[in-house]
């Protein structure tokens, strides 16, 4: 149970706090609600290259990181194609710098030319690193692409190339920020050794005055429902052949989200679930085989994917994957395997519980989803699920024309 | 008015609460350390295996067993093991480094009692069935390829080997050796390692006298010793070393330089690791200001000392463009000799200082934290004044003495340097 108190300030900044005495330590997460979906297609991987320049210095502080390390405070932030989240943990005597220093980027950047040239190298050899220069690097890539033909997760949140990152100019920047970082659009969790009260001044005093700014109001195009199978080939410098197999699900806040999780869990939650065991260890067709949900705010993907075994073939494997799935659709999960998957989830549940940057970050984002407290109807939720539920939708979900299949072959195979 | 350029009052960190390890046996003398914290009703318990018997013509014998310790018992499949831990929710995990093999349970309280027996049927009666080595063998084979498409894995792999050569920390794993690897040889290393006498459990979290009793119904007994050797290297200084592979296709070039340096144990590591931050051991440090922040040469550089039983190494990692590569060592060398020509400025000092208190309190988050934090030290003969030691070093070392370390040990004539990629 993660309790919280909750109030808005005038400007409409959502304010939660956790309040934590046994550590001497306070986080500060702020969640703005943009992410990569709402780019430009022509102008993708901004929101990311937007959250590197959130630490190139504010309009009234010239340096974000070093005040921040002279107080004992350590920060980050990632950027997701839904969300942008920005923390910092430091001793919570030191809290007000925190705001001071959040504040003063949610009320304006320092735009400077000389960042905006660094993040942007910065970035680029970040694309290279994790998305090109490594062996099945790039495979979202093209995997988004495959499934997704209008909605904006058809790009991955690194951009679809690295010349939309090279042309960023100071204006897209100053544009951006205007549309999406004011306190409308913004979630603060304040956790650790605090108190409500305390929290509440320093958030009138430092945030109170930000503008509240013109809310974003975000229209984004649907994805048509997929009516064909889509396959695409690619090859490459890879040692093993492998597959990737995208399905579609459906959003985050569906009544069915729940039994999703939970189907990824019977076939992939470690080496008792059904793909590690039939796959890799009774069949041996592959060396790594996983399933798992993209868990987006918007109809997401769910993902069977893995290396096959060398000398196996591509038909024998894909094969192999689709009796598993098969099973699903025709057989009930049994009560046992059932309740396995939902005891693991239950005690994940508790663990994570053990970080309070982490519940800090899980208050912010299901306050986005629309109430903090559904953070703590989680476990109820998962254990509502039935054999039933999961049999009906490996039905709904588990069909060639909502498949799109991506074959990531080594050049032998070519 | 509010002044937004005025910054708000601060403290560096006083004092730093360390919850102590308490230390009790087991009926056959294994030591239990127990890290107490009553908050969550969970626990988690590491065994903890030196490892033994080095020997290079097997290599991989303590990976191997460390990885496939769940993989089969008499009275179980490895299906089996898997399945009875999920079902009660609890978390099973191995993990071999250079100097440990260890078991990790996690688990809720209420389910103790039930996990208890597997984890004891696995950690005393793992049998290495030859098809689950089979597939074993295989499929790390496969990992391997992919890892060796890895610039930074590579460069890893020859730094490691330039530095230790044919020891546990050094040795260069090839296919070959997964190969090599022979069911008769596991087993008879599990016997040694997975003994009695080579274990030490720490419990942290909620454990009580009634946990105490079911550990020690399991573990304090019918468990058989044996009379393994602990591992034991040494190292001469080293050469120059220049290792360059070639990487026509690369994007990006890992870089590895650094050398053989000192270990917990030694007086100055506490200041070594100072001076470490200050070049390269975080976020504000001198190596991001400049190859990262300033050049853009990098998605991120770091500098890191890292402590060894036998042994300790500097190195600093990062993977840059591959047309700045040149440039990139360059700059990398250029901040390693400001730092011995130049003392660091009071404030600057003063930053790290503060960051340095505030990171180690923030390392404190939960219970297992605190139990990391033991282990540092009891592995390596410490005791928890070493923590006092070090905080104090950490607000009172002067520039100058700094200037000092970073002469005595960031010499670059003895440096290995590994370049994997183009240059």
């Amino acid at each position: 149970m993660v309790d919280f108190n909750r109030f808005t300030l005038a400007n409409g900044l959502k304010v939660l706090v956790h309040e934590d005495a046994t550590t001497p330590m306070a986080v500060l997460n702020i969640l703005y609600d943009v992410g990569a979906r709402d780019e430009d297609p022509e102008k993708t991987g901004f929101a990311h290259l937007f959250e590197h320049l959130m630490f190139g210095g504010s309009v009234n502080i010239p340096s974000y990181d070093e005040p921040l390390q002279r107080v004992g405070g350590e920060n980050n932030a990632f950027t997701s194609n839904d969300i942008t989240n920005y923390y910092i943990t430091l001793p919570s005597e030191n809290l007000e710098t925190a705001f001071w220093l959040e504040s003063d980027r949610m009320l304006s950047l320092a735009f400077s030319e000389k960042s905006l040239e660094t993040q942007r190298n910065v970035v680029c050899e970040e694309f290279k690193q994790r998305y090109l220069n490594q062996p099945y690097g790039d495979v979202w890539l093209k995997l988004r692409p495959l499934a997704y033909k209008k909605h904006a997760y058809r790009w991955a949140t690194i951009g679809k190339e690295l010349s939309h990152i090279e042309n960023a100019t100071m204006e897209d920047v100053k544009a951006f920020f205007k549309k999406h970082y004011n306190p409308q659009n913004a979630i603060m969790v304040v956790g650790g050794n605090v108190k409500t009260e305390e929290v509440k001044a320093l958030a009138e005093k430092w945030f109170g005055s930000i503008p509240a700014g013109v809310r974003y109001e975000r229209n984004l195009v649907k994805e048509d429902v997929q009516t064909e199978a889509r396959v695409e080939t690619v090859t490459a410098n890879v040692p093993l052949n492998a597959i990737y197999i995208a399905f579609k699900m459906p959003e985050r806040l569906s009544p069915d989200f729940y039994a999703f999780d939970l189907l990824s869990d019977v076939l992939s939650r470690g080496q008792s679930s059904r793909l590690y065991n039939s796959l890799l260890k009774e069949q041996q067709l592959f060396s790594d085989i996983n399933a798992y949900i993209s868990s987006s705010l918007d109809a997401g993907l769910f993902i069977v994917e893995g290396k096959l075994v060398e000398g196996v073939t591509m038909e024998v494997a894909e094969k192999a994957i689709w009796a598993e799935l098969e099973k699903m659709k025709n057989e009930l999960v049994p009560e046992t395997e059932l309740t396995k998957v939902k005891n693991k989830v239950e005690s994940v549940l508790v663990f994570s519980e053990m970080s309070l940057l982490d519940k800090a970050m899980n208050l912010a984002y299901y306050e986005l989803l629309g109430d903090a407290q559904l953070l703590n109807k989680e476990t109820e939720a998962f254990l509502k699920v039935t054999a039933e539920d999961i049999q009906r939708i490996s039905n709904e979900t588990f069909t060639h024309n909502s498949s799109s299949t991506l074959y990531y072959l080594t050049q032998e195979n070519a | 008015m509010l002044n937004r350029q005025q910054a708000p009052d601060f403290k560096q960190v006083s004092t730093i609460n360390f919850i102590q390890a308490a230390e009790s046996k087991l009926q056959n003398n294994v030591p239990v350390f127990t890290i107490y914290s009553g908050e969550q009703d969970l626990v988690r318990l590491e065994f903890i295996f030196s490892n033994v018997n080095w020997d290079l013509q097997k290599p991989l014998q303590a990976i191997a067993v460390n990885a496939m310790l769940n993989s089969g018992t008499a009275q179980r499949t490895a299906k089996e093991i898997a399945e009875q831990i999920d079902f009660y929710g609890a978390f099973f995990q191995t993990e071999y480094v250079q100097d440990q093999s260890s078991v990790t349970l996690y688990t809720l309280n209420k389910h103790l009692a039930a996990v208890l027996p597997i984890v004891k049927d696995v950690i005393s009666h793992s049998q290495f069935p030859q098809h689950e080595l089979d597939i074993y063998i295989q499929n790390q084979k496969q990992k391997l390829q992919v890892n060796l498409k890895k610039n930074d894995v590579l460069s890893r792999k020859e730094f490691a080997h330039a530095l230790f050569g044919n020891t546990a920390y050094g040795v260069d794993i090839q296919a070959g050796h997964y190969d090599a690897l022979q069911r008769d040889d596991l087993v008879t290393y599990f016997k040694s390692a997975y003994a009695p006498n080579n274990c030490t459990i720490i419990a942290s979290g909620k454990f009580e006298e009634e946990s105490f009793k079911l550990l020690d119904e399991q573990f304090g007994q019918y468990w058989e010793s044996s009379n393994a050797v602990k591992n034991k290297f040494s190292f001469a200084e080293r050469e120059k070393q220049s290792i360059y592979r070639e990487k026509a296709e690369a994007l990006q070039s890992a870089i590895r330089i650094g050398k053989i340096a000192i270990n917990r144990t030694h007086e100055d590591f506490a200041g070594l690791q100072i001076l470490n931050t200050v070049l390269g051991g975080y976020f504000g440090s001198r190596l991001m200001a400049n190859i990262r922040e300033d050049k853009g040469y990098t998605y991120g550089i770091g500098s890191g000392i890292s402590s060894l039983h036998d042994a300790g190494y500097f190195f600093i990692a990062t993977e840059v463009g591959a047309d700045v590569c040149a440039d990139a060592l360059k700059e990398i060398y250029k901040e390693i000799e400001i730092i011995k020509n130049e003392l660091i400025s009071e404030e600057e000092l003063d930053l790290v200082r503060n960051y340095m208190l505030g990171s180690m309190l923030g390392s404190l988050e939960n219970v297992f934290s605190h139990a990391d934090k033991f282990k540092n030290i009891y592995f390596t003969g410490l005791g928890y004044d070493y923590y006092q030691k070090y905080i104090q070093t950490v607000k009172t070392i002067t520039a100058e003495e700094l200037q000092q370390l970073a002469n005595k040990y960031f010499t670059t004539e003895d440096f290995t340097e590994v370049i994997i990629g183009k240059k």
